[in-house]
Formats: structure tokens, C-alpha cells, sequence
């Protein structure tokens, strides 16, 4: 394997955990915490709001936002690691 | 004319103005520009015009009554349609930017080595888009009529010559840059009256945190409490639960964000910025502005949830306010005094309800309801306006650049010179705008239905081909064929079965089929199933047939990795 495709490995590994981390964030928030564990979480209150009501239609949402800005991030990065970055 | 007409009129001519104006100054000079606006688009404007793009007339005028009458269950949409932007960015815009093609079927038909893959992608994205943009063109006739008391056809005429101007003219860079018009007067029409709303119920003027804070009556009740009673009280479900099965919402809210990812008008805006970075970028940005929106459509849902019930129900019929008796003339409000008692009977058992509510009354009502001044009401009309045209022209895009760019210049006539295939372009785009207004005009009693339709094929066909595309080195073609094909015509069998109850005599047989879905997962939902299904097909297959050519492997490796970007190229 040449130096160039090492490099391309690696940094491929490196965006694979990435992508693992931030799509299990973003699977707990929606599917765990707004639909499988609603019930539960339904029992604490955030003022009016019902945890887990609230994570089904305003929470789960936010972080999903903020999901992609942390993404962009740590790319941002992770090509300037590599050299990769266009600018 | 009253008031409202006047506002209304001034502010559709002014917004149509603009767009107009936008169109001649960004007319498309090449087919790059006429496809992906030239590929130099800012990550900010992309992500403007994303959002218009993404946001259609059903989710400006319809999410919020679908949420106010579904309570908790409307979170399927609301999650559904906004999650799918995080598998954009991070599983497929910033891979299909460094691939650098024109089209969805490009992508597909390149990668899988194969004319029988983009002509099988090239008819998903026609499927997907006509059904698509045929409720767009209703939505704006719906819009011209209840506003501006013209029929529903001129309404559609209007809409189509308007789209017509600029879609054909401006290609992808006229449309882009009116998109990002069209958000600014979208999200400005939607938030000022939830904004007036929130202050008049709640005192806060957020109303992302209004609809959780107690009633401005000082009672110190919190609304959503009030409205979970209210809710019990009538019998029907308290609003903060619903009554969808578990496994459903789980199965309807990945469809729904799946095929959001695989849709192609919206994959396409992601090949118009200039690099890798700015894709990831322009990705984040759209969807911070589509939760703008979100987040506040279920609040609200509740405000006008509980404003509905405290105005009618258990009132004297003869007392209601002006509204009510407006927009019973357009049939979207309806009471029958069924116990002859004078009053409004509005309660969950359909033998003693005497209420019919249209949820699209919800928006469209709302700030009539709330007594806010007429420039508001009419500033709801261009809003949903810009709503319907932005979404309309961008499947539009998809549709011409499927034909032209996929069908005639990559399947049929290769040797068409650029010009050639700018005018073909063109001609198909203003095609597509007469098939889409006949559909608006004449509209298939199904397309509501057919809309949940097209996100579950999106989910069922291109999402696993594209994923095994970029993920999967060794996925070849093969495989993602007969995945695609299985996934597609899975999911339109269950649909045809369970939709429209084809094989068991028809509509009226659906209900009582219920019983019968798989694994208790509704038609909406199974988008998931057949997405499943394509995956294990097309990985099976793989197993037993050739691996995809070594330069097609090296295009996989090479656009896992951003630098080198070439601008978007034809062929």
C-alpha cells in the first residue's frame, strides 16, 4: 500500500468513528429519548413541557442541529490533519 | 375589497415582483449554470434555498393542523422531516459533492457502472418528483382562491406562468437565487403571527418556549396541562400522548427521514456549492433554518388547538365570531346541529360530533382566530405562496434534468452539443410545468396519498444504492440493481395492497385491513421495511456476482477523500 492510500485509510477510519459517535447521538435523541422512552421520560417535567414530549417535538430537533455544526467541526479538522483541506 | 384582499394583493404582487426581478438578472447562460447554478453557490445561500426548497405548501399551510389534530403522534413529522438532514451531511452530501456530477441518476449510473441503473434511477426521480409536484400546484391554487376569491384553475394558471418565467429562464441559478427570496418571506409570514399568538396566550414572546409556559391568565395553569384537558374532557387522547402504536412511530419517523435524505431535489442542491467543506456547511445551515419553522409549528399546533376548543365548543351556534362564519363558505368548517340544542357539540364520538374541522383551518384560520390585523392575514397568503412555488420549482429542476441530462444526452443522443442540451433543458422544464398545473388543475384523487408514496420509494430505492455506493467498495451493480428494483416494487405493492386496498375490492376495504399489516407497521411507515429489504437484497446478490471494475473502486476511494474537488462536469 502506497503512503498516498495509507493516508486515505486513515483518515477514512478516523471520519468512520466520527460518524459512529455522532449517529448514535442522534439516534438516541430521536428514537430513545422522543419515541422508546417516551413513557418513561414523561414522568419528569421541564416546566410545562413532558421530557419526553418535548424531546419528540422541540429536543430531538436541537441536537440535530447541533449534530451537523459539531460534524462540520471536527472535519474542519480532521482535513487540515490529513492535508486535505481546500483552502 | 376589505382590507385583508388589499394587504393580500399588495403583498403576493410585491413578493411575484421580486422573484421576477431575481429571474432576469440570474438568467442561466450554460447547462452547469442551468443545472447546478455553475457550482459557486454561497453555503449560506444554499442553505436558504434548501430550506425553501425542502419546505413545501404542506409544510407551511398543513404540519401544523396535521400536529393540532395528532397531538403527540405528529412528532413522526416533525422528527421525520428534520432528522434526515443529519444522514445528508454526514452520509451523503459531502461524498456526492467530491463525485461531482450534475444528477441523482448520474451518481447512480457512474458508480454502477451500468445505462440500467440511471434509467431505473431516472424513473424513481420522475415518480418521486411528478407526484410531488402536483400538490404543489394545487397548493398555490388553494391559496389564490381562499385569498384572493379567484378560481382554483386561475390560480393554478398564475402559478404555473410564473414558475414557467423562472425555471425556464434562470435553470437551477435563477431558481436558487429566488429560493432564498422565498425563504426570507416564508419564515417571516409563519413566525410573525405564532410570535403575536405566544404573547396574546402565554406572555412569552417565544413561542418555542411559550406553548411550555403557563396561560397569561394568571391562573398559573400550564397551557400544555389545560390542553391535555380540554383534550380528556371531549375523549379524544390527551394531547401530549396519541394513539399511534410505538413500532409505528418508530417505522413512519425513519421512512420519513430516509427518504428525506434520498430525495433527489433535494440531494441535487448539495452538488451547487463549490467545495467538500461547504456541502457539510450549507447542510448544517439548511436545517437550522427548516427548525426555525419546525420548532415553532408545534407550538403552534397547541395555540390554536386550544384556541379552537375554548372558542366553539359547548358555545351557542348563533354566537360564534365573524371568522367562523367565513370560512364555513369554504366548506373547511362545517356544524351540524345534530341534538337541535343550538350549540356546538364538539367531542371525539363521531355519532355526537357535531364539528368538522379541515386541519388546514389551523394556519390558514389562525390569525383571523387570534384578531391579528389584516396585513398579517395577508402576509399567511404570500407565504404559502412562496412555500408552494419554491418547492415546485425546484422538483421541477429535477424533472428537466433527469430528461435532458440523463435520458437524451447520457441514454439516447450522446453526441448532443451543449447548446443542444441547454435548449432541451429548457423545453422539458417548461414541459414538466404544463404536466404539473394539468395535475393541479385536474388533480388524482390520491395525492395526498401518493405523497407519502414518494418518500417511501425514496427510502426504498435510492437511499441503500447510494449508501452502498459510497460505503460499500465492493457493492456492484447487480446488487444495487435488484436491490433497487426489490425495495421499489415492494414497497409499491404494500402501498397498492394496504393504501388502496387494489387487490381486496378497493378503498373502502382499507380500514378493515389494518389488522393485517406486517409487523403492525402502516403503509406510511413501511418505506422502512422495503429500505431494509433493499439492503439485505443488494448485499446478498453482491455475494454471489463480479466485483465492480478497479476503476470504479479507485471513483469510491477517491471521493471518500474532500481535496481536488473538480468543479461539477458533464461528461
Amino acid at each position: 500500500m502506497s503512503e498516498k492510500q495509507k493516508k486515505a485509510t486513515a483518515y477514512w477510519r478516523e471520519n468512520l468513528k466520527y460518524l459512529v459517535i455522532l449517529l448514535s447521538i442522534w439516534f438516541l435523541v430521536s428514537y430513545g429519548a422522543g419515541i422508546l422512552f417516551k413513557d418513561a421520560l414523561n414522568n419528569i417535567r421541564m416546566g410545562g413541557f413532558k421530557l419526553g414530549f418535548w424531546f419528540a417535538q422541540q429536543g430531538s430537533i436541537y441536537v440535530f442541529v447541533i449534530l451537523i455544526f459539531v460534524y462540520v467541526r471536527l472535519m474542519n479538522k480532521l482535513d487540515k490533519k490529513y492535508g486535505y483541506n481546500e483552502d | 375589497m376589505n382590507d385583508v384582499q388589499i394587504w393580500t394583493y399588495v403583498l403576493v404582487a410585491l413578493s411575484f415582483g421580486l422573484y421576477i426581478g431575481i429571474a432576469i438578472w440570474s438568467r442561466a447562460g450554460s447547462t452547469k449554470e442551468f443545472y447546478v447554478a455553475g457550482g459557486g453557490v454561497s453555503p449560506l445561500a444554499n442553505g436558504m434555498a434548501t430550506a425553501a426548497d425542502w419546505m413545501s405548501a404542506a409544510s407551511f399551510i398543513s404540519m401544523a393542523g396535521i400536529i393540532s389534530f395528532a397531538g403527540y403522534d405528529g412528532a413522526v413529522y416533525l422528527m421525520g422531516w428534520t432528522g434526515g438532514y443529519v444522514l445528508l451531511a454526514l452520509l451523503l452530501a459531502p461524498y456526492l459533492r467530491k463525485f461531482g456530477k450534475f444528477t441523482v441518476p448520474d451518481f447512480i449510473g457512474e458508480r454502477y457502472y451500468s445505462k440500467t441503473a440511471r434509467v431505473v434511477a431516472v424513473f424513481c426521480a420522475l415518480i418521486v418528483s411528478f407526484t410531488y409536484v402536483a400538490g404543489q400546484m394545487r397548493g398555490v391554487g388553494i391559496v389564490f382562491s381562499r385569498y384572493l376569491e379567484v378560481d382554483i384553475n386561475t390560480g393554478v394558471v398564475i402559478g404555473m406562468v410564473i414558475v414557467l418565467f423562472y425555471a425556464v429562464l434562470g435553470g437551477m441559478k435563477g431558481i436558487t437565487y429566488t429560493q432564498v427570496a422565498q425563504y426570507c418571506v416564508l419564515i417571516f409570514a409563519f413566525m410573525v403571527p405564532a410570535i403575536f399568538i405566544s404573547i396574546q396566550m402565554t406572555g412569552n414572546p417565544i413561542p418555542q418556549l411559550g406553548f411550555g409556559d403557563t396561560l397569561s391568565d394568571g391562573s398559573g395553569t400550564y397551557l400544555l396541562d389545560k390542553l391535555d384537558g380540554l383534550s380528556e374532557e371531549l375523549g379524544f387522547a390527551a394531547y401530549t400522548d396519541g394513539s399511534k402504536s410505538t413500532i409505528d412511530v418508530f417505522a413512519i419517523t425513519l421512512a420519513l427521514m430516509v427518504g428525506t435524505a434520498g430525495l433527489p431535489h433535494v440531494i441535487v442542491r448539495f452538488f451547487t456549492v463549490k467545495r467538500v467543506r461547504d456541502a457539510r456547511k450549507s447542510a448544517g445551515l439548511a436545517l437550522l433554518f427548516i427548525a426555525i419553522l419546525y420548532t415553532t409549528a408545534p407550538a403552534v399546533a397547541v395555540f390554536a388547538r386550544t384556541n379552537l376548543i375554548e372558542t366553539v365548543s359547548g358555545k351557542e351556534y348563533t354566537n360564534m365570531p365573524e371568522w367562523f362564519s367565513r370560512w364555513e363558505k369554504t366548506g373547511l368548517i362545517a356544524h351540524e346541529d345534530k341534538n337541535g340544542d343550538g350549540k356546538i357539540q364538539y367531542v371525539a364520538a363521531p355519532e355526537v360530533n357535531e364539528l368538522t374541522v379541515d386541519r388546514d383551518i389551523m394556519v390558514l384560520a389562525n390569525p383571523e382566530i387570534a384578531d391579528l390585523p389584516a396585513w398579517v392575514i395577508g402576509l399567511i397568503a404570500a407565504g404559502g405562496l412562496a412555500a408552494a412555488l419554491s418547492t415546485a420549482a425546484g422538483l421541477l429542476l429535477v424533472i428537466s434534468s433527469s430528461v435532458s441530462h440523463d435520458l437524451i444526452k447520457n441514454v439516447l443522443k450522446p453526441d448532443l452539443s451543449e447548446k443542444g442540451e441547454l435548449w432541451a433543458a429548457r423545453i422539458s422544464a417548461a414541459l414538466a410545468v404544463v404536466v404539473a398545473g394539468y395535475f393541479g388543475i385536474n388533480p388524482p384523487g390520491f395525492v395526498a396519498a401518493v405523497v407519502a408514496l414518494a418518500f417511501g420509494l425514496a427510502a426504498a430505492s435510492f437511499f441503500p444504492a447510494i449508501i452502498l455506493g459510497i460505503f460499500y467498495k465492493k457493492m456492484n451493480s447487480k446488487g444495487a440493481i435488484s436491490g433497487m428494483v426489490v425495495g421499489l416494487c415492494l414497497m409499491l405493492f404494500y402501498m397498492l395492497k394496504f393504501k388502496f386496498g387494489i387487490f381486496d375490492g378497493g378503498k373502502e376495504a382499507v380500514s378493515d385491513l389494518q389488522e393485517s399489516w406486517w409487523f403492525g407497521v402502516s403503509p406510511e411507515g413501511f418505506g422502512t421495511i422495503a429500505m431494509l429489504v433493499n439492503f439485505i437484497v443488494a448485499i446478498a446478490v453482491n455475494q454471489f456476482t463480479a466485483e465492480p471494475p478497479e476503476e470504479v473502486q479507485e471513483i469510491v476511494e477517491n471521493i471518500r477523500v474532500p481535496s481536488g474537488t473538480g468543479d461539477a462536469v458533464g461528461h
